[in-house]
């Protein structure tokens, strides 16, 4: 669309900037003042300089945790978009049984995320929960709690189950755009599924799919909560990822300095890794 | 193969409900029945743990914090983005895309980051522990979604709508009131649910910034663990009723729900 050039559209513009910078500005400053400065008590600062983001990008601390968050977001990604254009692909598209699935596979993108936690903790427990008891009935030696196997096992299932249907809500949406004349045009030059799949509907899909990357990246790479309440990061460290890690160091050790450093190099990801995906999309939106 | 494709969508949905179905069978058994028995549905079927949530006003008075929050922030957050979406599809000005693009780092800055400097901020402005705070600091999130999805919504309505409306003669405040809002009342409709939504299932925050006046309902779910043991009975009661409100608001959207998640821009 050819936008107006108008420098009066900023007055409506300013309610927002105004409540979000509220929120963003002070905050993220109190971040950084903490980032290059050592606190004691009764408030007395000394200037630190770039001393904590030396210590965070050397302590093996941070890599592991950095590494912990990586592999979780990637183990997740992998699963969860194949996962989440299959199911789209063969849901119906027309008739009672769209309302139904929409509904009923929207269900857990509204709980609480402790909720979530804890709801998957009492599904898991190797004595009271479904799932571990019937795992240790077939005779495999499940328990969430003490084994790290079983503890990424059980994140992964619960995030698998948490958010692909964030996924195949926004594959579904894409496939929906799709005209019928496509389809009957494939139909008539006797294309096969694999290439209808290939050359009609990936193409489609690939707006939706950058966004359904980009909002799963973001929203796994500042998992909190769920874990949380589900593992305590545990067993040890093994399921302690970034945002646990940062919450430990920060209101358990009170360690303010290397967590404001910490703070603003997980930021600093998050921001390059989703700077990438925004330009991937905004590009697809010119190409339109 | 083609007669089996609706096998794909039950399992999955059956994976879903698994879990929830187990929740709730937990909130209808005691919880001395939930640690020594295992079985797939209550023995001794019990309301007892619903009847304590309704009776007991540091579990009710839990989610009509949530509820009153939530509510607010969603007006909040949509009424500010409303001229803001507006303003970012169909005008071009300075700054622009960095700012639009400013707003979404916020939608990605991880709640984690900000929860100390939150706590010492709105404590320091005397807004510790009240509904506001947390339905302002949400803002932090949900008003960049907002603009996002709002900005998806308004671009897919052709700018010749405004233009013959200025050309009969609307003034500018009056086609938005009168003709441009209800264009897009689908659109609005979506984004609440989703502003709605993601305050709802937002704890990080909601807890750091109340002590007792504005506790939400997850906050004092976790205090079930912590002093009388684990009452899981009234824990998974507690749960169950979460998934309430959520299932209520899905169902008036969800003929929009799929375009909603693609941000408007299907």
């Amino acid at each position: 669309m050819n936008k107006t050039i108008n420098q009066r559209a900023w007055l409506f513009v300013i309610p927002v900037f105004i409540l979000v910078a509220f929120n963003a500005v002070v905050p993220l400053m109190t971040v950084v003042n903490y980032a290059f400065q050592e606190t004691f008590a009764n408030n007395v600062f000394t200037w630190e300089g770039t001393r904590w983001f030396k210590q965070i990008l050397r302590s093996d601390r941070f890599h592991a945790a950095l590494g912990r968050q990586f592999m979780f977001t990637g183990v997740i990604l992998l699963i969860q978009i194949p996962l989440g254009i299959a199911i789209a692909l063969s849901m119906p598209k027309k008739g009672i049984g769209v309302p139904i699935c929409l509904v009923l596979m929207s269900m857990p993108l509204l709980i609480p995320w402790n909720v979530v936690g804890a709801m998957w903790n009492i599904f898991a427990l190797p004595e009271i929960g479904f799932l571990g008891h019937s795992l240790n009935d077939l005779g495999f030696d499940y328990n969430f709690t003490q084994q790290i196997g079983d503890a990424w096992f059980t994140t992964i299932l619960m995030d698998v189950w948490h958010w692909t249907s964030l996924v195949v809500l926004l594959s579904y949406a894409g496939l929906q755009s799709i005209q019928p004349a496509y389809y009957q045009a494939a139909e008539i030059d006797g294309a096969s599924k694999w290439a209808i799949f290939r050359y009609i509907e990936l193409p489609k899909m690939k707006k939706v799919l950058t966004i359904a990357i980009l909002l799963r990246f973001m929203d796994s790479f500042m998992i909190y909560t769920e874990p949380f309440v589900l593992t305590g990061g545990g067993p040890g460290n093994a399921t302690a990822f970034l945002s646990i890690d940062l919450v430990k160091m920060a209101l358990g050790q009170f360690d303010l300095g290397p967590a404001a450093a910490m703070s603003l190099i997980y930021f600093f990801i998050v921001l390059l890794v989703c700077w990438v995906f925004y330009n991937l999309m905004m590009r697809n939106e010119e190409q339109k | 193969m083609k007669k089996y494709k609706w096998l794909i969508p039950s399992i999955y949905i059956l994976f879903l409900m698994l879990p929830i179905y187990w929740l709730l069978n937990m909130s209808f058994k005691t919880t001395t029945e939930i640690i020594n028995t295992y079985s797939l549905w209550p023995q001794k079927f019990t309301f007892e743990n619903y009847i304590t949530i309704f009776t007991d006003s540091t579990w009710y008075t839990g989610y009509l914090n949530s509820i009153y929050y939530v509510v607010m922030n969603t007006v909040i957050s949509v009424a500010a983005a409303l001229p803001a979406a507006y303003a970012f599809s169909r005008y071009r000005f300075l700054g622009d895309k960095h700012l639009f693009f400013w707003l979404l780092t916020n939608r990605m800055a991880p709640p984690a980051v900000f929860a100390l400097p939150f706590f010492q901020f709105y404590s320091s402005i005397n807004l510790f522990d009240t509904h506001v705070a947390v339905a302002l600091s949400h803002c932090l999130f949900n008003i960049p979604l907002a603009v996002w999805i709002l900005e998806g919504f308004i671009s897919a309505v052709p700018k010749e709508l405004d233009e013959t409306a200025y050309v009969d003669g609307y003034s500018f405040w009056r086609f938005f009131f009168r003709i441009f809002i209800p264009t897009i009342t689908a659109g609005i409709g979506i984004t609440m649910f989703f502003c709605f939504m993601f305050s709802w299932v937002e704890l990080l925050l909601a807890k750091t910034l109340t002590a007792v006046a504005a506790k939400p309902i997850a906050a004092t779910m976790t205090r079930t663990v912590s002093t009388s043991g684990y009452e899981l009975g009234l824990l998974a009661a507690a749960g169950s009723l979460t998934i309430v409100p959520g299932a209520i608001v899905i169902y008036f959207v969800r003929n929009y729900i799929a375009k909603g998640f693609a941000l408007g821009r299907v």
